[in-house]
């Protein structure tokens, strides 16, 4: 005990010499660390990328696999505009002009590869041997009106244009962009296409005012990315004036508000930095960084300055004097919290999610320059600044009743309380566990998106914005026309078409099918697949003769024609009923078709469906460790290996309440919640941090007993506790209203899991703690005498 | 120093006077370029056309090429595939026309008929190739207008626009060689957005009858989706005499057998 003792004084006086020294040289200090955060934004670069491979680290398998798809046939992503006309009806003379002109500017897309639409639908039809492909709807001005009443049967006879295109009632109707992006510089060229493509609907808009327009389509969801990463950071404003409020109400100083304000800002100057340096493009996670930098920063300067102005204002230090024995008192647990921070966030790199690294390694070093501008720039400000002298506040007779009160109510009854919380906790944790992961990128985005609102729309009124796509092989060169490879693609096609999730097919079996028709004087008897290869193959290379530019097969069946891409549209359903539906599709493709023919499930969707399971099972070793390095950490600066291995109780079970409650609120949990666990582990452990060395500080040098040492934790940091946890409350109260749901839950889980830490904290530990020293001596515990105000001061 | 001014003036007006102009220049030297080539009376050539995308695999396809030198109208010429094994003996017949759109059959070995295609699509790829038809079919002069660009040297730019509504393209840059019986040397395609889409560079030159220039090699690289389509064309034959009789329908069927 007695090394440690010392290893404990010698910080003392480290953290007091360093003290002395900084406000020695409180300018040279203050203007170094000036030019530090002035040098390190110097380097600072914000850019944005909204591109969704942005959230799939390269070694994710479904990436993987659909990049392998895309390379085998087109890789492009797409934008839907969606026309619904105010009569109800498209096929009218004005409205197929419109979409006529709409589809024609449509082709000036930056990178556009190719433009779908009702109207130049590749039709095809045939007079004995002539067989003409032609749009479905050219110079519709033209059109008599009868002829407009046939293209209309025509379209929604169609297979390819229903329920993609077209909706049954031909009152809603789409125009698909495909964009081959580069993707040299996404955060370039996804605002390039954005541009244009708002622009063009602008001026539709204006021309054709009886249409209601909606956007989707994979660019829009960068878009909308992209945009909530911007408005993410921009929610710094309300935090910023929240810190501003919480520090003047805590400390009624007004230059104690304006250093705290200093240090934070530095704080996020230096991660501003840190992502210049490090080339980080931010995206919708972690562009939170501010907010959280600054709620976590915050409690640091808290703590110093709250402690000093105690010691001037009641104990009638000098203000230099203040100084030194609040960095003496507070170097050590700031520290401590800061460095659990830091682990904690650092763990988020145990992750599959890129964003969520960059987020964790901008907050760590942000939290780490924050405990450095706490204990300079802080005490050289305030060594500067006039200390003003105010009234002494005249409330406080109250408030340590209060702590005092609740401390005499939980040392009365500690095995009741116990018992009570653990089974409250017991049975949210088994709630917990009910919760299911969800990730629909549609529902990232909440009601005031418009990318959201209009994909409602879209999935409500046309078609499905989720889908699976397969690439089924034949297993030779030109197989695809083997007449058993078609067949069995049409079986499957069949079998995709018969599920209720299935808004669409997309499969090379139609085309053979329909063209095989034309081939036979549009006999419907014919619309089969053929049943000989030759003549498939043939058939096939006609129609390719006749298609025009961008409308090709080449996005469906891949060079050597050994392969062909079937797409499945859904209907919004979540990620385990999307997963669940890719396996029965895999398994019927097994259980019906040759091995070649066997392929499995890959889409933007199924990558977002899998990425909550897949950063769960990663993010599992980090929680351990994380918990195992705060535990350890705990034990050194508790000095204490029962305490420190009791700790673990009072930091893990908030996340299981929280979860527990969520499973009662939401009961779908996403991937930006699995982080949650190391986050919130690094920012609790402070509440057990300070309660704990308190209770210790009681027993060892003061006497106590574990009762009147619980009372005098209670007494001493109580409020201190109440007060940061507000100040983190808020911050994740304003994290909480971003629209983007990987933020916006990830806060309120937070938000519940703050609360819930610190309630346990105030029930659970100290009934825990007064329960293992039971066995210690049996002191006749007289609280009530105690004054531990008295000493405190001392 | 106003008058000096004025000078210039004047010079420049008079100088545009009588200089061509850029579209004038152009259509002199597409016109040019056609005058060059005229005379070969028919020809024909095996080729082999060899697609390759991003990663590299590739697919072959293998055809005989027949031309008809027409100077009333648009030349005609008979495609017949010799591989993939399916497609054996698929021909497709084509008369190019100076205006309007070009007039096609298929003859598809597998069902014995020909099929005529009434499509305006000229546009689309060639099977599954970089090649659109319209890359491929005879160039009249007609089908463009003319911008001359630039001279580098022996090499003379020129911006050609499609007349057809329904091209792929809104222009290509077209490079002759001036001293090599203006010769194509390479053609930059733009697509709709005007954005450079496909590069064709012509290369192993032969000059055939001491007047014909036929590239043996021609590559098309599609810059934005990275896939790539060579054609390697064997020896022409400018001996064979072929006669409208050949480029009939029934001829069609025989060609692919």
């Amino acid at each position: 005990m007695n090394a440690l003792k010392k290893a404990g004084n010698s910080v003392n006086t480290f953290a007091k010499k360093w003290a002395e020294f900084v406000i020695k040289f409180k300018w040279p200090v203050f203007l170094l660390t000036i030019l530090l955060a002035l040098g390190l934004a110097s380097q600072g670069k914000m850019e944005f990328d909204g591109d969704y491979h942005v959230f799939f680290s390269e070694s994710n398998p479904e990436l993987e696999a659909f990049d392998a798809l895309q390379e085998k046939y087109t890789k492009d992503d797409n934008i839907v505009i969606v026309l619904a006309p105010d009569n109800g009806e498209v096929f009218t003379r004005e409205n197929l002009v419109a979409i006529e002109e709409l589809t024609a500017s449509a082709w000036n897309t930056p990178y556009s590869s190719r433009v779908d639409a009702v109207t130049n639908f590749q039709h095809t039809s045939a007079d004995g041997d002539d067989l003409y492909v032609d749009d479905l709807s050219y110079e519709s001005a033209t059109k008599t009106d009868a002829e407009i009443k046939e293209i209309k049967a025509k379209a929604l006879k169609e297979p390819l244009l229903l329920h993609r295109i077209i909706n049954e009632k031909g009152s809603v109707t789409a125009i698909n962009v495909t964009v081959r992006l580069p993707g040299v510089d996404s955060a370039a060229e996804i605002p390039e296409v954005t541009v244009a493509t708002r622009k063009m609907v602008d001026e539709f808009k204006e021309k054709h005012p009886q249409f209601k327009v909606y956007t989707t389509g994979l660019v829009p969801l960068n878009t909308a990315f992209f945009e909530a990463s911007q408005s993410d950071l921009a929610l710094i404003g309300i935090m910023l004036l929240i810190v501003v409020v919480v520090t003047f109400l805590l400390t009624r100083n007004f230059f104690a508000t304006l250093s705290t304000l200093v240090v934070v800002l530095f704080s996020i100057m230096s991660a501003v930095g840190f992502i210049g340096l490090t080339g980080i493009k931010l995206t919708p996670p972690s562009a939170v960084f501010p907010t959280m930098i600054l709620t976590l920063a915050v409690a640091d300067s808290i703590h110093i300055l709250v402690t000093m102005l105690q010691k001037v204002r009641k104990d009638g230090m000098g203000k230099k004097e203040a100084l030194v024995e609040s960095m003496r008192l507070n170097f050590m647990p700031v520290f401590i919290t800061s460095l659990t921070t830091v682990i904690g966030f650092l763990t988020m790199n145990f992750g599959d999610v890129p964003p969520f690294w960059h987020l964790g390694n901008i907050t760590a070093f942000g939290m780490a320059m924050a405990f450095l501008y706490s204990t300079t720039t802080l005490p050289a400000l305030m060594a500067i600044f006039p200390l003003w002298r105010k009234k002494v506040a005249s409330k406080k007779e109250e408030k340590i009743g209060m702590y005092t009160k609740l401390g005499l109510f939980v040392t009365r009854q500690p095995a009741r309380l116990a018992v009570i919380s653990l089974v409250v906790i017991a049975g949210l944790t088994y709630l917990a566990t009910l919760n299911v992961f969800n990730d629909e990128f549609v529902e990232y985005f909440d009601d005031s998106v418009q990318f959201r609102r209009d994909s409602d729309f879209i999935n409500d009124n046309l078609t499905g914005f989720y889908n699976v796509e397969f690439s089924v092989g034949s297993g030779e060169s030109g197989g695809i026309n083997n007449p058993e490879y078609l067949q069995k693609l049409n079986a499957f096609e069949d079998w995709l078409n018969d599920q209720s999730e299935v808004v669409h097919v997309n499969a090379f079996s139609e085309v053979a099918r329909r063209v095989n028709r034309s081939m036979h004087g549009d006999d419907q008897t014919y619309y089969r697949v053929p049943d000989n290869r030759q003549e498939a193959a043939q058939f096939l290379l006609l129609y390719e003769l006749s298609l025009p530019f961008g409308l090709d097969l080449n996005n469906q069946i891949n060079v050597d024609k050994s392969e062909t891409r079937v797409t499945a549209t859904l209907k919004n359903i979540s990620s385990a009923e999307m997963i669940a539906f890719s396996a029965r599709a895999e398994e019927w493709l097994r259980n019906n078709t040759k091995e070649p023919m066997h392929s499995i499930g890959v889409s933007p969707t199924m990558m977002f469906s899998k990425l909550g399971f897949r950063q769960a099972d990663s993010m599992f070793n980090g929680n351990i460790i994380a918990l195992i390095l705060i535990s350890l950490v705990l034990m050194l600066a508790l000095r204490n290996f029962k305490l420190g291995l009791l700790s673990i109780i009072p930091n893990v079970t908030p996340v299981l309440v929280g979860f527990g409650i969520w499973a009662l609120y939401k009961g779908q949990i996403n991937t930006g919640m699995v982080i949650v666990f190391g986050m919130t582990l690094g920012i609790i452990v402070d509440d057990t941090v300070h309660f704990m060395s308190k209770f210790l500080r009681a027993r060892r040098e003061l006497g106590y007993d574990a009762k009147q040492a619980v009372i005098y934790a209670f007494e001493t940091v109580g409020r201190a506790l109440v007060t940061t946890t507000v100040v983190l409350l808020s911050g994740f109260a304003v994290l909480s209203t971003s629209s983007f749901a990987l933020n916006s839950y990830m806060a309120r889980i937070t938000v519940i899991i703050i609360t819930a830490a610190l309630i346990i904290d105030f029930l659970l530990l100290p009934a825990l703690l007064i329960l293992s020293s039971r066995k210690d001596e049996a002191v006749e515990a007289i609280p009530n005498q105690l004054k531990p105000e008295l000493k405190l001061n001392k | 120093m106003k008058k000096s001014i004025l000078t210039l003036a004047a010079f420049s007006v008079i100088s545009l006077a009588f200089a061509q102009t850029p579209e004038e220049r152009g259509l002199e030297i597409a016109k040019a370029a056609e005058l060059a080539d005229e005379g070969f009376g028919s020809s024909s050539v095996e080729l082999k056309m060899v697609l390759k995308n991003k990663n590299g695999q590739t697919s072959e396809r293998t055809m005989t090429t027949r031309t008809l030198e027409l100077t009333e109208d648009g030349d005609k010429s008979l495609i017949a595939f010799g591989s993939p094994k399916d497609v054996k003996g698929t021909a497709t017949l084509t008369y190019t026309h100076k205006v309007g759109s070009d007039d096609q059959w298929l003859y598809l070995p597998s069902i014995k008929r020909v099929k005529r295609i009434s499509s305006n699509n000229k546009s689309g790829p060639f099977v599954g190739s970089e090649f659109a038809y319209e890359d491929l079919s005879s160039q009249e002069v007609e089908k463009y207008t003319y911008k001359f660009l630039e001279a580098k040297g022996n090499l003379l730019l020129v911006e050609q626009d499609p007349v057809d509504p329904k091209s792929g393209y809104t222009r290509r840059i077209v490079t002759y060689n001036k001293d090599k019986g203006y010769r194509i040397e390479k053609v930059e395609f733009y697509d709709r957005k005007n954005a450079l889409l496909k590069t064709l560079t012509y290369s192993d030159y032969k000059l055939y009858k001491n007047k014909f220039w036929r590239a043996a090699t021609f590559n098309m690289v599609n810059h934005q989706s990275n896939k790539e389509t060579l054609l390697q064309f064997s020896d022409y034959d400018f001996g064979v005499a072929l006669s409208e009789d050949d480029f009939s329908q029934v001829a069609l069927q025989r060609a692919g057998r």
